[in-house]
């Protein structure tokens, strides 16, 4: 296959041909119209991981000049990168957006939840926010969520219809048919929608670049002290970590995915910039969960299980 | 199966060259049988898509099962009942992307009861890629595909001709498939064929050219997919635009801004044009286009923007802007080919929701002249109700007039689905006018009701 600069090649050379990315954040911005003429209480989850901050970024322009008309929800591990955090607040006051938050910590501390022996608390994060979704009746939840990032994700639809539970039946999606998206559902059922369904980690990372989207700094390469936990580094802190075998050390490290502190590795890498993170990214061998994500290598249907339960 | 090495690391591209690309939507079909699963999976190893930890999964997994190389139908079974009972279901979407091109597949099951699922697969797809047994040729299910492919208007279809090396790379077999498929497929009114002779468990002309076929001198499929256009010029469709939701901010800064928002469905809208609002019929002309930030002067489909207009007219969600004289029919009756996908049935005199790009309107089923078999095209008049997977022809009375293009004009506007009102279940897909491109102009002097159905 040879490399040439791949402007717009033989056969696509109508004045009428989008790049693929025009095209991806045409499409993300259709869905962000639809919800907003179609439901009542719409929310976006934003946890300050890139996916949620395009989403957003998607949703701005999308009824600019006007406000976004949704609020935001972050689910809280409690275990969250300090810098997210701060970024987190930093874009809700920028844009005068409201931003509800469900909280595992409080959970624990009511007795309603417990700590897993492994310390990891992705999984703790289903009951906060399917509790969250019921008691502020949201009825279209935004989830950053792409059908590459995993095989049980690749049977997703951009419309996913949730019951009462949350719960999700691979065998109640509707069909997508066209652009036509059918959000009918149950007083109590929800959908969730995921504008970036069709997006792969590397187009995120192009529009990011392409937009000038200013990102949270623990995306870029910068020294951390880290342990080494099933082959992953983690960040040491007081979630639980290092323990007695391991030992921290000080590395050059990237996170290629944000979420909880005791779960989410960061890769070696000397990328500082968009474009040299983009480099990588395009070279690598490995996918962003594979390398990153020690709960989805629990077992081979463990999306799909978590899926059912009302993961995001 | 051939074994798969670890493929080289590719040679990192340029941000610029990753975002020149195109974005290329196509959909598969056939069968587990005809080596789909092992197309995609080629399709997605060669084209170094399959990363380090998907391909050691893979392999972990066929180790197991006690095969000795990787099976690479395995990087695409999703759901844990998939591989249990070791088949497809329902529609799964992958992403692969090469220095030519972004491609987005929507990878469709192909047993018989899965016609809907490969209607769902094609009614977005620009290109449609119809596998084959080399052995068996051109089966009921073959020309089942080629039908699917031809009612939902997917420009492009690719016959690949799969398991050449079963049948000691024969020309002659080749040749007497893609033959008796394109008579077939041109029949129906399919636009353009290309037939590929491959072996996707050996790699033949999927990604690499075959060296087992010198007499063959046409692209790979990888090559075909990479060059086929994506878009036409757009200047002699139909402009329409659905209305999604008006923008109003009302704040001090923009008092007085009404800009109306949507994904232009077809065509090409200029600043200075004349406009007509459906169903209203009022008129106006576009004052400005506000391409997501960018004040552009002319903007087309796919992309979304928000219209202002020179006069402040009542549009709202639901309604269609068209330019002035090139306007859809509006009627409250409609004669359509409709795909049943649920599981209960359709039925004469059922009340239904009818969603018709951004407007949802009631409706009810008043005919179900005739129901399609796919299999061999013939027709059973008055089947009373349609069930799941079945085609057929439907006459719809709608609660308020809905503008409908014909599905061969514009698959977007000629479009539609039908909702169950008690549960919110997707019925039916729906394509207005004639279903097939031979029978055009046959229909549309006639009034719905004397609609006798298929006219081949």
């Amino acid at each position: 296959m040879t490399t040439t600069v791949a402007t717009v090649t033989e056969g696509t050379d109508s004045p009428y041909a989008l790049s693929h990315l025009d095209a991806l954040e045409s499409e993300g911005v259709h869905i962000f119209r639809e919800v907003a003429g179609e439901f009542e209480r719409p929310v976006i989850l934003f946890s300050g991981g890139k996916d949620s901050i395009v989403m957003l970024h998607l949703a701005l322009k999308a009824f600019a000049p006007a406000a976004v008309p949704f609020s935001l929800l972050h689910v809280d591990t409690g275990h969250n990168f300090p810098e997210v955090i701060e970024y987190r607040d930093r874009v809700v006051a920028e844009h005068g957006l409201r931003l509800h938050v469900a909280s595992v910590q409080d959970y624990i501390d009511a007795g309603k939840l417990r700590e897993r022996p492994d310390g990891t608390r992705n999984p703790l994060q289903t009951v906060p926010l399917t509790e969250k979704i019921q008691s502020e009746k949201f009825d279209a939840v935004f989830g950053g969520g792409r059908r590459d990032e995993e095989k049980a994700r690749a049977k997703e639809r951009v419309f996913s219809l949730r019951d009462e539970f949350s719960q999700w039946d691979p065998r109640r999606q509707r069909p997508e048919l066209w652009q036509l998206y059918n959000g009918r559902h149950a007083p109590g059922e929800h959908v969730r929608v995921f504008p970036l369904s069709n997006w792969t980690e590397l187009d995120v990372w192009q529009y990011i670049a392409r937009e000038g989207i200013e990102l949270p700094q623990i995306y870029f390469a910068h020294e951390r002290d880290v342990f080494q936990r099933s082959g992953m580094w983690l960040t040491a802190g007081e979630w639980g970590g290092p323990k007695d075998e391991e030992t921290v050390e000080k590395r050059l490290v990237r996170y290629r995915t944000v979420g909880d502190m005791s779960c989410t590795g960061a890769v070696d890498s000397d990328a500082t910039t968009l474009d040299a993170v983009i480099a990588e990214i395009a070279a690598s061998r490995l996918t962003e969960r594979g390398a990153t994500r020690a709960d989805d290598k629990l077992s081979e249907a463990a999306m799909e299980d978590r899926k059912r339960e009302g993961y995001f | 199966m051939t074994s798969t090495t670890e493929p080289d690391k590719a040679k990192p591209l340029s941000t610029e060259q990753l975002s020149a690309t195109t974005l290329l939507r196509f959909a598969t079909a056939g069968s587990v049988d005809d080596g789909k699963s092992t197309l995609v999976g080629r399709l997605l190893h060669d084209s170094k898509s399959v990363l380090t930890d998907q391909l050691e999964a893979v392999q972990r997994v066929s180790l197991g099962r006690g095969q000795d190389a990787p099976d690479l139908a395995l990087l695409t079974d999703g759901l844990r009942a998939e591989r249990e009972q070791g088949i497809t279901i329902d529609v799964a979407y992958r992403y692969f992307a090469t220095p030519a091109r972004r491609f987005i597949l929507a990878d469709t099951p192909g047993h018989v009861q899965y016609t809907r699922n490969m209607v769902t697969g094609a009614s977005t797809a620009d290109l449609a890629v119809v596998l084959v047994d080399a052995r068996n040729g051109v089966i009921e299910q073959t020309r089942r595909h080629a039908a699917v492919a031809a009612l939902l208007r997917v420009p492009h279809v690719v016959l690949a001709v799969n398991k050449m090396d079963l049948v000691d790379y024969e020309e002659t077999v080749f040749a007497k498939i893609a033959e008796e498929f394109t008579a077939y497929a041109s029949e129906l009114g399919v636009p353009e064929i290309t037939a590929i002779p491959i072996s996707a468990l050996a790699g033949d002309n999927v990604v690499e050219p075959s060296s087992n076929m010198d007499w063959y001198g046409g692209p790979t499929v990888l090559e075909h997919l990479e060059t086929v256009p994506v878009s036409h010029d757009l200047t002699s469709c139909h402009a329409r635009l659905p209305v999604q939701y008006v923008i109003r901010p009302q704040t001090a800064e923009h008092p007085d801004y009404r800009g109306y928002a949507g994904q232009i469905a077809a065509g090409t809208f200029r600043v200075g044009e004349s406009v007509t609002v459906l169903p209203s019929g009022r008129t106006s002309k576009i004052a400005g286009i506000d391409l997501l930030g960018k004040q552009v002067d002319v903007a087309w489909t796919p992309q979304s923007v928000t219209l202002l207009l020179e006069s402040d007219i009542d549009i709202s969600r639901g309604d269609l802007i068209v330019p002035s004289g090139d306007q859809p029919q509006t009627s409250q009756d409609l004669t359509a080919t409709v795909c049943h996908v649920a599981d209960t049935a359709l039925n004469v005199g059922q009340r239904v929701l009818l969603k018709h790009t951004t407007r949802t309107v009631k409706a009810i089923v008043k005919e179900i002249p005739s129901r399609l078999t796919l299999d061999d095209l013939s027709q059973h008049p008055d089947p009373g109700r349609l069930v799941a997977n079945d085609i057929g022809r439907v006459v719809i009375r709608t609660a308020e007039p809905i503008a409908v293009d014909s599905y061969a004009a514009s698959r977007r506007t000629g479009s539609f689905l039908l909702i169950d009102p008690a549960d919110g279940t997707t019925l039916a897909a729906g394509m207005a006018g004639d279903a097939f491109a031979t029978t055009e102009t046959a229909e549309e002097a006639k009034p719905a009701a004397d609609d006798e159905g298929w006219d081949f």
